[in-house]
């Protein structure tokens, strides 16, 4: 397999995306800018241009039509993937640092940012797909504050009305969201930040990365633990194989707190590790600096 | 209803016997601010007066003031005078006790000596019971074989993993037999120390220092030394020896007792114990009253113990070693080894055959066999005005001077002693003239000989680790002529050449063997028995290699005394290379079959964790721990086996391996099924739960959406293939 080089942000990335289909990649950068690309020869499709500050976040519906962003600038943009059209933009007090569709693409999650005095909120919206879906309603569907240390990562789970939830202490934990209650949580389940969610294809599992060096694929109804992958780095990104007993981690040294710039001692490798019997299979090498994502095509 | 109300009328009836008997008032009623003092003068009355002032002074001289009020004298009425003894009430038990201890036995005058006693006591000794009654005989418990670690059937040996807060103990022997032996609940200590032979271990609190052993690990001792901070054992184990930074300071109401500090000990930090009673035996001041002066690192172990525990000495820098006999701690002989200028001293070790010797003459009594072999000292002074250094050989306790050396121009020296004591070298830093360089000699001093000969080694470079080669007659130096070295600065690595030298039995001088150029190395770790040496560069944020070397490639095995005659040097060969990144520490284990290397978060915190290798240079394992701190091998004490064994087993080696190979064939295959049949079971066990979310996702949601997803999951069956490798040979084709 060849590896194909992907450059076209300025800044460093913080969020890769495929789509249903695998033929298109979302990347969304520092550099205020999300990008698109065809997944088999690495050719840009095409830029979105329109936030004014780091795009923290995508992520795509199944049909490919619409995708959703959310930014620094306080903005949850919502896109036309064919036309680069943004059809609606929701206006909030703080940043948005984390967007999910649902299974049915007729709702999307965001978790807003806790700063200058506003909580962590997480709001769930209902999107209208009629149309050329440019008219949307301002207000959420439903809007909560989860209690505690705030949130950082969520997706939708097979459950109705249920998402689960990564927060900064390390916590996991299942909100109704139309209730706004916590149904369940798992306050051990890393002891840092949690960095990354990505769910099973059937969203009965997922896998969590964080800052403590490890990555825990849990069950998403009991959030028992159900692997542990322990590395030597801190972990911004953790992915699941498709159809493969692999998972997928990212990570390495801030850039901040690499004293000197030898490539070992950032630990810049992408890490193989097998699913089940939780044993590292491989690496690779070559980037740089931190790895920041990681997706596989599902 | 009615019950109740009855209650409530009949107040009064109610028995509150056992409540008053609970919260009863007890009165105080005994005598211990009382004491009575017998030896007073008989006088009559008309005395008292001038009798109490007098003895009220004699108490209040002491520190405990009485009033003549709380005096009462018994008279003889009969007689008119009074009976010789009288009464004194103090205002609390402590004051009657001080008073107790300071006018007991007091002289009052030339015929008259109190003596007091407790009211109490009088009491106490007159109710007593005059039946003796045999005392309890307290049943027998046998304690636990603190070395039952050796009686380990695969004849591993252990290592000590100290990460975060927590502390676990893991057997090391072939890759399947190594597991995880003990992992003990310790809370709050600084760090953990083996005693010299792996008997103990303990661990620094604040309260002070615990030891443990055992095959249970149960608390066996501990020393009440707060804020400790060091820790030394003597080499046999009988001994041990703390240092704090604070000074001791004994609080009112501590306990008191042989295993505590006493008032006297205040102000001082370094204390010496005795292991097996726990005793205190005497503490001392690290602080030797030279204010003023520049203040100099304090050297550890601050007391140096004779390789026999009989002894323990201590320099005072410039003036006097002095020596302490144990287990009494006092000064030997009652006076110091006065020196003037002495900077540095060490004990000769004591060879295999010494500590035979020693042992015999303790087994068989002091007069059977012949006298044990005298300890010995070695110590340098410095250069004093016309005064030449000196390195000085003195026997102990005869105090006999053996040899002495005076050497020239001498900036620095240090001693090593051979770890049978065969040899010291002394390894002098010498400046030129002008002071501006610095150039090396080994004073080698052959100690077995007769008058001790002494051979020089000049070197051109400054050497900066001297090691010898354990048993043998072979010592590797690291030397250096980088302009960098003394001005250590961030990602600068000091070049450095490494030397092996040997003595030549026919010349009997020490010869170079090898010089290997060019290298980075700093440090030189010999294996425990010989041959084999590693060397390693420690401490730099650059390089971190690790070379092993066999010193005796071509032989097939040493004979003892058998020089290799015909190409001087041509048996060094390199085994193999490594590479721990960031390594703060190697160290071999007892056996020198393995290597262990660390990288404390103490020391940095890149890649904290430590590596196991063999004595080839292969990775045996690897783990990289956040916030690894601590690994030490658990040391191991003499083996039991005479000389005549050990050489039974050498001879017969072929034999005695065999049953060790045929063990090593089935645990490989066993392993292979074992590790497949956990697999299988980590498979299956994942499939099983996956099948279960499955139908639980199924059942919650029910659409066709679910039953799409089906057949894609179906793919998702896990299998495990396993690739076994029967032989693979490698073969060199030559064209």
């Amino acid at each position: 397999m060849r590896p194909i080089l992907l450059q076209g942000h300025e800044r460093s990335l913080t969020q890769i995306k495929y789509n249903r289909d695998g033929d298109l990649l979302f990347s969304c950068s520092k550099d205020h800018v999300i990008n698109v690309w065809y997944t088999h020869n690495g050719e840009r499709l095409g830029t979105y241009d329109g936030h004014n500050g780091t795009v923290w976040t995508v992520d795509v519906d199944s049909e490919s039509r619409f995708f959703v962003s959310g930014s620094a600038d306080n903005q949850l943009r919502l896109w036309n993937v064919a036309t680069g059209k943004c059809l609606y933009t929701w206006e909030f007090p703080t940043a948005v640092k984390r967007v999910a569709f649902s299974e049915d693409d007729k709702q999307v999650v965001c978790i807003t940012e806790q700063r200058m005095g506003y909580q962590c909120t997480i709001r769930v919206f209902n999107i209208s797909r009629i149309g050329d879906s440019s008219k949307q309603s301002k207000e959420p569907a439903h809007i909560f504050n989860p209690i505690g240390s705030k949130a950082t990562v969520c997706a939708f789970t097979s459950q109705p009305s249920i998402i689960f939830t990564g927060h900064e202490s390390g916590k996991v934990a299942l909100f109704n969201f139309k209730t706004g209650e916590e149904v369940d949580s798992n306050e051990r389940a890393h002891s840092d930040v949690v960095t990354d969610l990505q769910m099973s294809p059937d969203k009965t599992y997922c896998i969590t990365s964080s800052k403590d060096k490890s990555a825990r694929i849990h069950d998403t109804k009991t959030l028992d633990v159900i692997k542990t992958f322990t590395t030597e780095t801190p972990l911004n990104s953790a992915a699941i194989a498709p159809n493969k007993p692999y998972v997928l981690l990212g990570g390495g040294q801030e850039a901040m707190s690499v004293t000197t710039t030898s490539l070992r001692q950032g630990k810049f490798e992408t890490r193989f590790w097998h699913k089940v019997f939780e044993e590292e299979v491989g690496r690779v090498k070559g980037h740089f600096g931190p790895i920041n994502t990681c997706v596989f095509f599902l | 209803m009615s019950g109740v109300t009855q209650n409530v009328e009949n107040v009064d009836d109610i028995d509150y016997s056992d409540i008053e008997a609970k919260y009863k008032v007890e009165y105080d009623d005994s005598f211990d601010n009382t004491l009575i003092v017998d030896g007073v003068p008989i006088i009559d009355k008309s005395k008292l007066e001038r009798l109490l002032t007098k003895i009220c002074k004699e108490f209040s001289r002491k520190g405990v003031p009485v009033k003549p009020d709380d005096i009462f004298m018994p008279w003889d009425e009969s007689t008119g005078k009074s009976k010789g003894y009288l009464f004194m009430d103090f205002r609390n038990a402590n004051d009657a006790n001080t008073a107790l201890l300071a006018m007991d036995n007091h002289p009052f005058d030339a015929k008259h000596t109190f003596k007091l006693n407790r009211f109490d006591d009088g009491e106490k000794y007159a109710n007593m019971d005059e039946t003796y009654v045999e005392p309890e005989i307290e049943e027998y418990t046998p304690r636990e074989h603190l070395r039952a670690w050796l009686t380990d059937p695969q004849g591993r040996d252990q290592y000590v993993v100290y990460r975060g807060d927590d502390v676990e103990i893991f057997w090391h022997g072939k890759p399947s037999q190594c597991e995880l032996a003990y992992k003990p609940d310790w809370k709050d200590f600084l760090y953990v120390s083996w005693s010299p032979q792996g008997t103990y271990i303990a661990t620094l609190h604040r309260q002070g220092v615990r030891l443990w052993g055992g095959p249970s690990w149960k608390p066996q001792q501990r020393f009440a030394h707060p804020l400790v901070k060091l820790i030394d054992f003597s080499p046999c184990e009988n001994y041990v020896v703390t240092w704090s930074n604070e000074p001791i300071v004994v609080p009112e109401g501590k306990p008191q007792g042989p295993q505590y500090f006493s008032p006297d000990d205040e102000g001082n930090n370094l204390a010496v114990w005795d292991i097996k009673s726990g005793h205190l035996l005497r503490t001392f001041s690290t602080n030797t009253g030279t204010e003023g002066a520049v203040k100099r690192q304090m050297q550890w172990p601050a007391l140096k113990w004779s390789p026999d525990d009989k002894f323990v000495a201590r320099v005072t820098p410039g003036q006097m070693i002095s020596v302490h006999e144990l287990p009494s701690m006092f000064l030997h002989d009652k006076k110091s080894l006065k020196i003037e200028g002495v900077v540095d001293f060490e004990w000769c070790p004591l060879s295999d055959k010494d500590r035979d010797e020693v042992e015999k003459v303790a087994s068989v009594g002091a007069k059977g066999a012949k006298k044990a072999p005298e300890n010995m000292i070695a110590y340098w002074t410095p250069e004093v005005a016309n005064q030449p250094a000196r390195v000085t050989l003195l026997s102990f306790p005869g105090r006999a001077i053996l040899r002495q050396k005076n050497l020239f121009n001498v900036s620095e020296c240090k001693l090593h002693w051979q770890n049978q004591g065969d040899f010291l070298c002394v390894k002098v830093d010498r400046h030129t003239k002008t002071k501006k360089s610095i150039f090396c000699n080994l004073e080698i001093f052959r100690v077995r000989e007769k008058d001790f000969p002494v051979e020089v080694v000049e070197l051109k470079d400054t050497v900066t680790d001297f090691s010898w080669e354990p048993k043998g007659e072979r010592f590797a130096i690291v030397s250096t002529n980088d302009p960098n070295l003394g001005n250590p600065g961030p990602g600068i690595t000091i070049k450095t050449d490494v030397s092996f030298y040997q003595l030549d039995r026919v010349k009997n001088d020490f010869k170079l063997l090898k010089t290997l150029p060019n290298r980075t190395s700093n440090a030189i770790r010999w294996s425990p028995r010989g041959r084999f040496v590693v060397l390693a560069t420690v401490g730099s944020s650059t390089k971190s290699e690790l070379e092993f070397w066999d010193l005796d490639f071509t032989l097939e095995d040493r004979r003892d005394g058998q020089v290799v005659k015909e190409d001087w040097g041509s048996s060094i060969q390199s085994l193999g290379l490594a590479d721990h990144y960031g390594v703060t520490d190697v160290e071999w284990d007892p056996s020198g079959r393995y290597l262990a290397t660390s990288a404390s978060a103490w020391t940095h915190t890149l890649e904290n964790g430590y590596a196991i290798w063999d004595f080839r240079g292969q990775e045996l394992l690897k783990q990289i721990q956040d916030r690894f701190k601590q690994f030490l091998w658990r040391p191991r004490p003499r083996t039991l086996l005479s000389k005549d064994q050990q050489k039974q087993i050498r001879k017969n080696l072929k034999e005695f391996s065999r049953v060790f190979e045929e063990e090593d064939q089935r645990e490989s295959e066993n392993v292979n099924t074992e590790l497949l049949a956990l697999r299988r079971r980590l498979v299956d066990e994942w499939n099983a739960w996956r099948a279960r979310s499955k139908k639980e996702l199924g059942e919650g949601q029910g659409h066709d959406h679910a039953k799409e997803k089906q057949s894609e999951e179906d793919k998702e069956e896990i299998e495990v293939w396993v690739e076994e490798v029967v032989e693979q040979i490698e073969e060199e084709v030559e064209d």
